[in-house]
């Protein structure tokens, strides 16, 4: 799932501060799982907002609602496009993709991020999320046995590891972060492939990741 | 509500626990134990119920100051709800500075079944601490800072 964090509040309140009708949108997919911008979020930075807004004398009328995705056009039903319409700016919760699906659906209201986007990842515990795939348009993960040296190496290495790896740690964050290369060979040798790693790694094509520019996906099969 | 001499008196939200805290706040009475009435209690079945939005609202609402009262540590009726509880207040307490509120507006206690007196002799405390943090945020020079 997409991983995010919620802005500084002090970032946020700056950005909506001036509004008078401000609808603080939650989205209930990869953010409410993460914890950064579902119902729950939605609710707590409402009334943050409300208690600024108290404290400066401004008159923000804050409105809170949360759809099951920001990035699908069929979730904003009738309930919510009337709440966006009424509000004169929309501050979402969601990822990027749903702040600009906002813009893209309602062209005329003003709409603020409150989180920033971080990466595709994974649940470790409840509580901590850890990036695991970089979306570079062309999976490697078979050739590795599964742990990807593009999202989980630190220089993103296919033929590694490099001299930073110690006790299986990696040396920009020796505390957090496992060496992906420590991984793919532990991985190898429990898998009786220690071999595979003999294989020389071709440079990788970057052309299907951000550097071939924007990116979309068509299914003819699908389309109406 | 005002005191004698005119000024607001505060409004006090506490959050009890069924088992422990709302118990005590029970006893306290039955005590003759005096507290003040500034204190509003809303009994939950375990702290563990609190969710940070529950204290930010109460807030909004109008309280001047927020306790949760839980079990002792080690002896949640549902073990470890008061545990909970005290790290969602303490992410309460960073989301109310944010905006401008006292942290020390908001606190979680600890407070046994048996223990009358303690939760009278908290409440006291505490409505203490609140008054005199709205008395600090009400003098001139505070004001000022307050506004800008």
């Amino acid at each position: 799932m997409i991983i995010a964090e919620q802005k500084p509040f002090k970032e946020i309140y700056e950005s909506v501060k001036d509004s008078e009708k401000l609808l603080v949108l939650g989205c209930g997919t990869c953010v409410t799982v993460c914890m950064a911008g579902g119902e729950k979020e939605v609710g707590v930075l409402a009334n943050q907002i409300r208690l600024a807004a108290g404290k400066d004398g401004g008159k923000i009328e804050v409105t809170e609602h949360t759809i099951t995705r920001q990035c699908d056009e069929e979730f904003f039903d009738e309930g919510a496009s009337e709440k966006i319409k009424e509000a004169d700016s929309v501050l979402s919760l969601g990822c990027g993709v749903g702040v600009q699906h906002i813009v893209q659906l309602y062209p005329d209201v003003v709409v603020r991020p409150g989180v920033n986007t971080q990466f595709y990842g994974a649940t470790l515990q409840q509580g901590i999320w850890t990036e695991r795939c970089a979306g570079c348009g062309e999976c490697v993960l078979e050739r590795f046995e599964g742990i990807c040296p593009i999202a989980r190496c630190s220089k993103s290495l296919m033929n590694g590891p490099c001299g930073g790896s110690s006790n299986g740690m990696c040396e920009v964050d020796p505390e957090n972060t496992e060496c992906a290369w420590q991984l793919i060979y532990d991985r190898m040798k429990r898998l009786n492939k220690l071999d595979k790693l003999m294989d020389y790694q071709p440079p990788k094509d970057w052309s299907h990741d951000r550097d071939g520019g924007p990116r979309s996906v068509s299914r003819e099969d699908v389309l109406f | 509500m005002e005191s004698e001499a005119g000024e607001r008196e505060p409004v006090i939200i506490a959050f009890c626990c069924h088992y422990c805290a709302f118990t005590a706040a029970d006893l306290a009475g039955t005590m003759r134990q005096q507290y003040p009435t500034n204190i509003r209690i809303v009994r939950l079945p375990c702290t563990g119920k609190v969710y940070v939005n529950m204290l930010l609202e109460a807030f909004v609402d109008g309280a001047d100051g927020v306790m949760v009262a839980g079990c002792e540590e080690g002896s949640c009726h549902f073990l470890e709800g008061n545990y909970r509880a005290k790290k969602r207040v303490n992410y309460a307490k960073q989301k109310i500075e944010e905006v401008g509120i006292n942290p020390e507006k908001l606190e979680m206690y600890h407070i046994g079944a048996s223990e009358g007196p303690l939760f009278a002799r908290k409440a006291r405390e505490f409505t203490e601490r609140i008054r005199k943090l709205m008395q600090e945020e009400n003098e001139p020079e505070n004001q000022i800072q307050n506004e800008k």
